[in-house]
């Protein structure tokens, strides 16, 4: 028992694994059983996170439950993981999408058994990239959890739907989705790479706490470069890495063909966890090692977050498809989050910047939930009625008015109504960014303007409206299994919106004590 | 007297070749259980071998040395250290799933196995070699015995035109490099070829940056340096499938680690002076080789030109005689040599069901073989230099030492990653996914227990070195201090 | 020693006098046994032979300092102990290999003549004195040219044997004539002394050169160089296979013994001008034969062409001792990678013609076409031949490696690393054309299925041979220390 506690954190990332072994042995027919397994098994690593959670001492400053072995001596980096409050807030982010992904997978009939492992993989890449406490080792995560969700839309992402690539072939949409997102990320993450061992070369460690420590104060040349110039470059090379993943505009182009055609648990992630591992880095990372040339370049950080703000709202405005407009509304809501992550770097160490990265932290969590319940959301209407096309959707709210009631419950914590969790974070946000940012704070209040009737249109256009006939009879409203998964994040959506305070005192403790 | 370990591994091929050629060639059967039986030895004591070297201790280990003609000073002198105790298990490794993966053949499986372990006992001699003279020795024996294994059981359409060209462009290279190594042998003025006694021999700077070019770029046309990579692509194709895994995980990685051991630790200040344009041309090797793998029809033929590419990043990270770069080429011999062995395993498991290698007419194959498709993904993943796999610890110090020196061609190698990971997800995709053409469905099926051995063998040693680098990184690292002394203090 | 008699002079030509006496006994079993059983001659010769090489092994060595005897007619010193060993070997294998050749192993006169042509050999090698070569080199030739025409109901033997005669004729006259300059010059006929008498007669050296030229026409011809190789081909074609095989090896390499002695140890002071014409005559006897051989179709003829290419490499080695200062460290270890060469060759190359001769009896045909799937009818075989092949192109761990590692070392060392360079690729070619070679054998399907047996004699030859070279290849140390002794005692 003691193991367990001392390395708490490990058992969290690799049980993952461990469940995935477990079900190659679990014959590949034997659905049923494949799917409760998975289930259950990904509930363990959530209430692992709970017990650290409630083990958590959000006072004291620094990272806790550390763990360090040996992992690649020659090149002195080693398995070194750790957890704080930001990163805290976002594992347990994912061991509680996990299960409720899972649980929405059910209905998945094609190699239950592949699937369901993939999904682990996926998990133990996620949460490895928050855990970690060493630059290699981060990317080590970072590339790896691509090459289950490359699997993931591949195999079992949407059937319909042809795109052309080059040479005029034509594949289906779900191979094109794929196949960009992983080469986009890829190419984002070379520079990443570059970065990272430039950064190894210059400071002869990977190790994240001695990279603090030593960082700020680092002298020397690299082949002729002064250290200032190198800095330089691996600020780049970072933000542009980071900005693929989240997306910021105008890097977002990989984000509305993945989610749109990723199966209904895959988006769920996508667009709840891994999104905000682009984020993470910039918290992790970028603003930490690089405070001058974030402050430099935070304006341009946040006209782009602006951009994504007003452009992902209007595109999810003019959407025909149901699930593109949700992908597109990802782009807006972290736009929001990006705006406070360069408030904060503006201003770094005001109280302004605090709000605004306090919200920036909770919004990403915040978003998870309602993303990840907006896009399974879409699967279930998607599921009955084979057809993501607004416009052949109307007036369903008699038909389905559980289905509706809930679709609106979250639509609304989208939208930033009060009460609700998007709210909270909206809120901070545009709190702390108003005196550091003001010009770029009122265009996206602009934003959240489009943001609101973008979702007030989709909702009509498929709950509202004269009723389509072609749906009486042929649509069953929600069952148990979909409300057992939308349940939990309903819950959650509401207990932030009204008492955000056993979050937010986390998140506070945990930034302020950061920057 | 201290059991000849090393001594035993060189020779257990080739006197089982001869154990081989002494039965009667219908007993097929009892042919293959000898070779197994023998290439399940070599694996074992090149694994022991290979745990059992002192790290601490570093140096040679496992000397073994006898005179041969002392009037010259040739000698018989083996040894292990860092380098090649990591190719000495290799060669195990590939000799053993090579044998699984030969179990089918039947046109003369006798001659063949005891030719291709004539080839192993070469490998191995080169290795382990620690004097001059028996290196070219060694290095020959494992050059003619591939033209015997091409012509006779490779791919009807270009077989003896592609044996042909292989021997003579590798014999070409090694006597090249022989001419050189004569002249270090007489203007030493040691009278010995003992490597260890010429390392200490202070040739003049200008005698080093004129011999250089010979010895390392003969030795290299093995490691299939550009432009003298064409037989590589042409010889991988031809050969039957073992002798291709052989070819490219073991006999390449031979001639990159002659060029390390003759050109640069014999010859430091010529290496120092020449490393500019060979890191030129291993650049172009790692890009152009991307770029035209990517663009083949021929299943072989990616591949082929895929090895072409892994291999000029080992002659790059040689090239910036570099800790980082020199560790990272070092697991990059072993982990591509895996790689390799499984991709071309693969490539013949496919073809020998579906009778043709073109990609376009290949698809769906995953129904029919999900242990063969999954290994080719763990491959694909090494190949990509996917972390978590053997491809990212190796290829990540290969990068960083290339950072540290040249940092331009960093840059433009790493264009190379992103075209291998579009090639290799497209073939995956084609070939592997999707729907089985009919005229498959009825004699497709999927391959046999030993072959799924091998796969699963090699596919766990690519994800052990990923996950636990240690395993072999400290090891390589006091292989290549070694070498740094010599750059150093020369 | 001149005058008496002591039991040094016996042992100098214990070799010789044994062969006599055995060929007496074979003259004696050819008359006195009944025709059926003539094929036991080669036995006996071959059986003979190694008893001579027995004896001469234990009580003929000679001593660490070479002496003249018989009035200076013979030399005895390593040199010419290790190539009598040589030949003995090279006859005993002939013999055997020729047992079941067809008209020729029944009949004793054959087996006379080999070993008339031995007792020639063995005596050019340790010849001492200019006269005694020239009746050496004709004791050689004479019984030869019989033996090359020996098939006499076969056009091409005929023929073969005419034009070696003929040619023969021609350069032992011109040599003969250098002989008679030379002696005119020096006042001597003795080897040795021929540098005094040049030098003390102050011949210019245009002169010398002059006479140079003319003996190295006798001897060319002998080791088929260029420009006097044209005989080679049609000759090793049309004599019966295993004299083509003693041939190609045992004459060629007496050629070369006494080349080594006539131009070493006599012509030292214009070892310049002897070095271009050496390197001159290596690099176009490699070039020609290597290429001219890619275009042959009959497997006798190029394995004649490749003779000369073989030649073509060792004059590499001459070349390096000639522009060596004579007793010099590079001069030496040039004379011993040419005996090195020459015993690996010879080794090598009756393997290969022994191959060609069974199964040219089982085919009736020497075009390499007729060798198509070898491997399948007689697999043993087909190693044996794989065997040659590669000890001729090179390739270790057989004798063909070694030597051409110490030819090569030898041109280095004395500074001629172009020309081991041309040596090199001259490999290259060579190795095309012998991996053809076993390509055919390997590869292409058989025109019959039916398995050739072997007899015994062909059987113990091939297998001796193979591992012979075998041997060579790998434990070659004891051989180098005789090619040493060579080198030492020649001076």
């Amino acid at each position: 028992m003691a193991f367990l506690e001392n390395h708490l954190l490990t058992f969290i990332l690799f049980f993952p694994v461990a469940a995935a072994i477990l079900l190659q042995f679990v014959p590949r027919e034997n659905k049923d059983l494949l799917r409760w397994i998975s289930f259950i098994a990904s509930f363990i690593p959530f209430i692992l996170t709970l017990v650290v959670w409630f083990s958590f001492e959000s006072t004291v400053p620094g990272f806790q439950f550390e763990e360090k072995f040996v992992w690649y001596a020659a090149l002195n980096s080693s398995y070194h993981v750790g957890i704080d409050g930001i990163s805290l807030t976002m594992v347990l982010l994912t061991t509680l999408l996990t299960p409720l992904a899972i649980l929405a997978s059910f209905s998945i009939q094609d190699n239950v058994r592949a699937y369901m492992s993939l999904f682990f993989l996926l998990e133990f890449g996620m949460l490895g990239v928050f855990l970690s406490l060493d630059l290699l080792l981060f990317f080590v995560f970072w590339e790896f959890g691509l090459v289950p969700m490359y699997f993931l839309i591949n195999q079992w992402g949407s059937e319909k739907g042809e795109r052309e690539i080059w040479g005029g072939l034509k594949v289906p949409a779900r191979v094109y989705a794929s196949f960009k997102f992983m080469i986009y990320t890829m190419a984002g993450s070379l520079g990443l790479l570059l970065a990272i061992q430039m950064i190894g070369v210059v400071s002869g460690t990977y190790d994240l706490v001695e990279l603090y420590q030593r960082w700020p104060t680092l002298e020397g040349t690299l082949f002729g470069l002064p250290i200032g110039t190198v800095k330089a470059v691996a600020f780049w090379a970072f933000t542009i890495a980071f900005a693929i993943k989240v997306p910021v505009w105008p890097f977002h182009t990989w984000l509305p063909d993945a989610h749109t055609e990723a199966p209904t648990a895959g988006s769920m992630v996508l667009a709840g966890v891994l999104l905000k591992l682009g984020a993470y880095g910039f918290l992790r990372l970028v603003l930490p090692l690089y405070p001058e040339e974030a402050k430099l370049y935070a304006g341009v950080l946040a006209f782009l977050a602006v951009m994504a703000i007003i452009f992902g709202a209007l595109a999810s405005y003019g959407q025909t498809d149901f699930k593109r407009l949700v992908a597109y509304s990802s782009v807006n809501h972290m736009g929001f989050v990006v705006l406070g992550i360069a408030a904060a770097a503006a201003a770094a160490g005001t109280e302004s910047a605090t709000i605004a990265l306090n919200g920036a932290v909770l919004q990403m969590f915040n978003h998870g939930l309602s993303a990840a319940g907006m896009f399974f959301l879409v699967g279930v209407i998607y599921e009955r009625t084979h057809t993501r096309d607004l416009n052949e959707f109307g007036g369903l709210f008699p038909l389905v008015p559980v289905y509706g009631g809930i679709l609106i419950f979250i639509s609304m914590a989208s939208l930033g109504l009060p009460g609700l969790n998007g709210f909270v974070s909206e809120f901070l946000i545009v709190r702390g960014s108003w005196p550091i940012l003001p010009v770029y704070t009122a265009l996206a209040m602009i934003g959240l303007f489009f943001t609101g009737a973008y979702i007030l249109r989709g909702i009509g256009k498929v709950l509202h409206g004269p009723l389509n006939e072609k749906w009486v009879g042929h649509i069953s409203e929600i069952n148990a299994r979909e409300i057992f998964v939308i349940v939990p994040l309903m819950i959650l959506i509401l207990w932030i919106g009204i008492l955000p305070g056993w979050l937010l005192d986390v998140i506070n403790r945990a930034v302020m004590m950061f920057f | 007297m201290q059991f000849p370990i090393l001594s035993v591994i060189v020779f257990t091929p080739i006197l089982t070749a001869l154990i081989l050629l002494m039965i009667p060639g219908e007993r097929k059967n009892e042919i293959r259980v000898t070779a197994l039986a023998a290439a399940v030895i070599a694996l074992a004591l090149s694994a022991w071998v290979y745990f059992s070297y002192d790290i601490a201790q570093g140096g040679y280990q496992l000397i073994e040395k006898y005179d041969w003609l002392p009037a010259l000073g040739i000698s018989y002198h083996v040894g292990v250290d860092g380098m090649n105790a990591p190719l000495v298990l290799l060669t195990g490794i590939v000799m053993f799933t090579g044998v699984l993966i030969s179990w089918k053949i039947d046109d003369r499986p006798r001659e063949f196995f005891a030719f291709m372990f004539i080839l192993a006992t070469g490998v191995f001699g080169v290795f382990v070699t620690l004097d001059l003279f028996m290196l070219f020795f060694f290095y020959e024996i494992a050059v003619f015995p591939m033209y015997l294994l091409i012509a006779i059981w490779g791919w009807k359409v270009t077989r003896e035109y592609a044996a042909m060209k292989l021997t003579l462009y590798l014999f070409i290279g090694s006597v090249i490099a022989l001419v050189g190594a004569l002249a270090m042998y007489f203007v030493s003025g040691l009278g010995t070829f003992d490597m260890l006694a010429l390392e200490q021999a202070n040739f003049s700077p200008e005698f080093q940056k004129i011999v250089f070019p010979f010895v390392f770029m003969g030795f290299a046309v093995l490691g299939g340096i550009f432009p003298f990579h064409n037989w590589s692509p042409d010889g991988h194709v031809a050969a039957p499938t073992a002798v291709s895994m052989f070819h490219a995980g073991v006999l390449m990685k031979l001639g990159a680690f002659a060029a390390l051991r003759v050109g640069v630790m014999l010859l430091p200040e010529g290496a120092k002076e020449h490393m500019w344009w060979v890191i030129l041309l291993a650049l172009v090797n790692v890009v152009y080789g991307a770029f035209i793998a990517s663009i083949q029809t021929d299943f072989k033929y990616v591949i082929g030109f895929s090895s072409v590419s892994h291999m000029g990043l080992v002659t790059m990270g040689f090239a910036t005689l570099s800790r980082e770069g020199m560790l990272g080429a070092g697991v990059q011999m072993f982990s591509h040599g895996v790689m390799t062995a499984l991709f071309f395993a693969v490539v013949g498991m496919v073809y020998d069901q579906a009778h043709t290698r073109q990609i376009p007419e290949l698809s769906g194959f995953r129904k029919v073989m999900p242990l063969v498709t999954l290994a080719f993904i763990v491959g694909g993943l090494v190949s990509m230099g996917m972390p978590g796999f053997s491809g990212f610890v190796a290829e990540f110090p290969i990068f960083m030492g290339v950072w540290k020196t040249y940092p331009w061609i960093a840059i433009a190698a790493a264009i190379s990653i992103v075209i291998t990971a579009a090639y290799i997800i497209r073939i995956i995709g084609k070939v592997f996914f999707g729907n089985l053409p009919a005229e498959f469905a009825d004699h497709v099926h999927d391959v046999t227990a030993l072959d799924k051995i091998a796969l699963v063998f090699l596919s766990a040693i690519l994800i052990l070195v990923g996950v636990y680098p240690s395993i072999m990184t400290p090891l390589v690292e006091s292989g290549v201090q070694n070498i740094l002394r010599l750059l150093g203090g020369a | 020693m001149i005058g008496g008699f002591n039991s040094v002079m016996f042992q100098a030509i214990l070799p010789e006098i044994l062969l006599l006496v055995l060929g007496a006994v074979i003259l004696t079993l050819d008359l006195v046994t009944p025709k059926q059983d003539h094929r036991n001659l080669g036995w006996v010769t071959a059986i003979g032979l190694g008893l001579i090489v027995l004896v001469s092994l234990i009580v003929g060595r000679p001593g660490a300092q070479s002496q003249e005897l018989w009035g200076g007619m013979v030399r005895f010193d390593w040199m010419g102990f290790v190539f009598k060993m040589m030949f003995l070997f090279a006859a005993a294998l002939t013999a055997l290999l020729s047992t079941d050749h067809q008209e020729v192993g029944q009949r004793g006169e054959f087996y006379l003549l080999v070993l008339a042509s031995t007792l020639g050999m063995s005596l050019m090698a340790s010849a001492g004195d200019l006269v005694m070569l020239y009746l050496a080199i004709e004791t050689t030739s004479i019984p030869m040219y019989v033996l090359a025409g020996f098939l006499t109901r076969d056009q091409r033997s005929t023929e073969a044997g005419f034009k070696y005669l003929l040619f023969g004729a021609f350069a032992s006259a011109v040599m003969l004539y250098g002989f008679s300059l030379l002696y005119g010059f020096a006042g001597t006929t003795s080897i040795y002394d021929l540098a005094t008498g040049l030098r003390a007669g102050s011949i210019p050296s245009s002169s010398v050169v002059a006479s140079l030229l003319l003996v190295l026409v006798g001897f060319g011809f002998k080791i088929s160089a260029v420009p006097l190789h044209f005989w080679a081909p049609d000759v090793y074609e049309g004599a019966p296979t295993p004299i083509a095989g003693f041939l190609s090896t045992a004459s060629k390499a007496a050629g070369f013994a006494a080349l080594l002695r006539v131009f070493i140890i006599a012509f030292p002071s214009i070892s310049i001008e002897w070095g271009a014409v050496a390197t001159t005559m290596a690099v176009a006897t490699m070039t020609l034969g290597n290429f001219l051989a890619l275009a042959q179709k009959n497997l006798k003829r190029m394995l004649a062409y490749s003779s000369i290419a073989h030649a073509g490499y060792t004059l590499i080695g001459l070349s390096a001792i000639a522009v060596s200062a004579p007793g010099s460290d590079a001069a030496k270890f040039g004379i011993s990678s040419v005996v090195f060469y020459m015993i690996a060759y010879m080794v090598t190359n009756l393997a290969a013609f022994g191959s060609i001769a069974v199964f040219e009896r089982a085919t009736g045909s020497d075009e390499i076409s007729a060798f198509n799937g070898m491997s399948r009818r007689a697999p043993g075989l087909a190693l044996v031949m794989m065997v040659a092949m590669l000890s001729l192109a090179g390739m270790p761990p057989l004798a063909g490696f070694i030597s051409k590692f110490f030819l090569f070392a030898a041109a280095v060392k004395a500074n001629l690393i172009w020309l081991a360079v041309i040596g090199v690729l001259n490999s290259i070619v060579g190795l095309y054309y012998y991996l053809t070679v076993l390509k055919y054998i390997y590869l292409y399907p058989p025109a019959e299925e039916s398995a050739i047996s072997m007899s015994k004699p062909y059987t113990v030859a091939l297998v001796v041979l193979t591992l012979v070279i075998i041997v060579v290849g790998t434990f070659f140390s004891p051989i180098y220390d005789w090619s040493t002794a060579v080198a030492a005692g020649l001076f």
